[in-house]
């Protein structure tokens, strides 16, 4: 019974009218507030996966509310603000633009606790957290490398920012480690989902020659599209295998569960604090999909191998030498890149054509 | 792959990225050309879109979809036609706020349908034409809906300009008080145009949900919409400019993703107005020579009309 499901409007009418309330009076109230809809099988879907993971773990102790398809902006106040007015302690928001909402709300209510995730600004009560995805397309990177037969990437970019450019030097140095001829074309479509625009961009890149096509963009059709070509494809926040189940290689999971199971225990035991979280492969934040049965079993092994490494501290994404397109070395010899460096990446390495957009 | 050698699949890409438009644009041409302005264009597509798809992954047939989807698209439109034709409400305003309620219902309609798989239609292949080199792909290797828009296009401008009904369309759009008086039906006419262009929208989403990127998503038809309403005017009225203008806007939208694929140094944000300040542009020229607008724009468009008036 712990699972309140409401729409948007159905949340404004339900929460001012205390109907909430009357459900769980000792019970801890735990809301989300999610960007899309939960079912965009992507981005808000991974994070209400980690909501119910928290219903099955502590069910008996929480009550769960989340609110889909909040825009970024007024509206994102307004709801976080009617969570926090109506009894819930401990709320997430999962997008970058929630952020100053949530902020905002936090100073209205001292004793309610907030994750907000992707962010960097925190409080005495807004905590922070956010995954190392670029692990992941290290990963990718590697497998794509052994797959190409065209030596040509096609990388679908949702926007310029360091989480994206990181992603796509992650990917392009490990895929260089394999292959050095292979060149990535990045193609931007300004837009997180937008499937018209993804899969005319998938096409433009297989017609350009790409035979693998890798995307940080949160729609399957590039998915769907690299399956009707006949071609490779690397799916984007979930499991994206059932919409090309023949294209599929595999995916950047975010695993959010974990996290969300162990904060909701800290507020539940009172050791919660107001921390930044950037978990990645090693503690599960980060997970790769299933690999498709058609890579060969050396290739598994060795992504495989690279995640363990990953995992041992053996392996960084970003170990030196790292030469930028012009071939000046940015990080040197024996040096990996800093947490800071990777947050504010700007610049492409080797191997990618064309220029970030400023 | 030499650079050369994309000028196939651009081409291939461009005709299918215009297919929506067409469909859309010409609908709405016919609905203009009979008088009335319905700016609820994007919303008709997109309970087309969610409707034809929702009917093809229940009944696993794409045509039974089609035609559900044109349907859809009509049903919505009738909602128009009922409240501005009848009801006398402003057109302009039903137009804007049937784009609304389009979206939300089609959001509300598509819920239990995101992120399931549908398999497009399939592609033609005429042993010999569709091996041409170049244009092969392009001209005989797309599927049957890109046909049907284009053949749409002559057919629509025989029955405007070679048909005793066309002739009693336009005169209804020119003026429709003498056309009232000469004992044309302007209510039931008007009615049967908008009627029309709703079923082409709803094609058009369809094209979108069940082809294109065979899936459903919230707003998906991302303001093709109101592309196709420019077209209109782009194409002062007449069918085959339409399908220029369909074709000059899939073309760039296309072409701005091979640019950045090429690693040619243009701000990707600026390629992606390109499209739309296309549009703008050649609006704009058109509209500096006023007198052809005028020669083609029907008198009456958005005018409102009561019989007993």
């Amino acid at each position: 019974m712990g699972k309140t499901v409401l729409g948007l409007a159905g949340a404004a009418i339900a929460l001012s009218t205390g109907m909430g309330s009357v459900l769980a009076q000792e019970k801890l109230k735990v809301g989300f507030v999610y960007v899309g809809p939960v079912s965009d099988h992507g981005y808000s879907y991974q994070h209400d996966q980690g909501r119910l993971a928290v219903e099955k773990a502590l069910g008996d102790k929480v009550t769960t509310t989340f609110v889909e398809n909040v825009p970024e902006g007024a509206d994102a106040e307004r709801v976080i603000e009617q969570l926090a007015a109506s009894g819930h302690k401990l709320i997430f928001t999962t997008s970058f633009g929630f952020m100053n909402p949530t902020l905002k709300v936090a100073q209205r209510h001292p004793d309610v606790k907030f994750e907000h995730a992707t962010g960097y600004k925190r409080a005495a009560n807004v905590a922070t957290y956010s995954g190392r995805f670029y692990e992941g397309r290290t990963v990718v990177g590697a497998i794509a490398g052994k797959m190409t037969k065209s030596n040509i990437i096609g990388y679908i970019g949702s926007y310029p920012i360091p989480e994206v450019v990181g992603g796509i030097n992650a990917f392009t140095i490990a895929l260089r480690e394999q292959n050095p001829k292979a060149e990535v074309r990045v193609v931007w479509v300004n837009s997180w989902y937008d499937p018209g625009k993804e899969a005319e961009a998938a096409k433009a890149l297989i017609d350009q020659g790409a035979d693998i096509i890798v995307q940080h963009t949160d729609s399957p059709a590039p998915i769907q599209t690299a399956q009707e070509r006949g071609l490779w494809s690397v799916g984007q926040s979930s499991d994206m295998t059932r919409f090309g189940p023949k294209s599929h290689l595999t995916a950047i999971v975010e695993d959010w569960n974990g996290y969300y199971v162990d904060r909701v225990k800290a507020v539940l035991d009172g050791s919660w604090k107001p921390i930044d979280t950037w978990g990645g492969i090693k503690t599960g934040m980060v997970e790769l999909a299933p690999y498709n049965p058609a890579i060969p079993a050396e290739v598994v092994t060795l992504a495989e191998q690279i995640k363990a490494d990953i995992v041992s501290g053996k392996r960084h994404s970003f170990q030196g030498p790292v030469k930028d397109q012009s071939g000046k070395i940015v990080i040197p010899e024996g040096k990996t890149a800093t947490d800071e460096q990777i947050l504010k990446m700007d610049w492409y390495v080797e191997g990618v054509q064309g220029k970030v957009p400023k | 792959m030499n650079d050369l050698a994309l000028i196939g699949p651009i081409l291939a890409a461009m005709f299918a990225a215009a297919t929506p438009l067409l469909f859309a644009a010409l609908g709405e041409l016919v609905v203009e050309k009979s008088g009335v302005l319905n700016l609820g264009v994007e919303g008709m597509m997109l309970v087309g879109a969610v409707c034809g798809f929702a009917v093809t992954v229940r009944t696993g047939s794409p045509i039974t979809g089609f035609v559900v989807a044109a349907l859809a698209g009509a049903a919505t439109a009738s909602l128009f036609a009922v409240l501005t034709l009848f009801l006398l409400a402003n057109q302009v305003a039903t137009g804007l706020a049937l784009t609304l309620f389009g979206v939300g219902l089609s959001a509300l309609i598509g819920q239990g349908f995101v992120g399931i798989p549908l398999e497009g239609l399939p592609k033609l292949h005429i042993p010999g034409l569709t091996d041409l080199p170049v244009v092969g792909q392009a001209l005989f290797g797309q599927d049957i809906m890109v046909y049907l828009a284009v053949a749409a296009v002559p057919l629509v401008h025989l029955f405007l300009y070679r048909t005793r009904a066309g002739l009693v369309l336009r005169a209804v759009g020119e003026n429709h008080t003498a056309a009232h008086a000469l004992g044309y039906k302007v209510l039931r006419i008007r009615f049967f145009a908008v009627l029309f262009g709703g079923a082409m929208a709803g094609l058009g989403g369809a094209f979108l949900s069940m082809d294109y990127t065979p899936m459903w998503a919230e707003n998906m038809t991302s303001g093709r919409g109101w592309i196709a309403l420019a077209l209109v005017v782009f194409a002062t009225w007449k069918p085959v400019r339409a399908m220029l203008g369909a074709w000059l806007f899939g073309g760039v939208t296309i072409l701005q993703l091979h640019v950045q694929g090429l690693g040619i140094d243009v701000p990707s944000q600026l390629l992606s107005m390109l499209p739309y300040l296309a549009t703008v542009l050649v609006l704009v020229l058109i509209s500096r020579d006023v007198a052809r607008i005028r020669l083609n724009a029907p008198a009456c468009l958005g005018k409102l009309f009561h019989p007993d008036a």
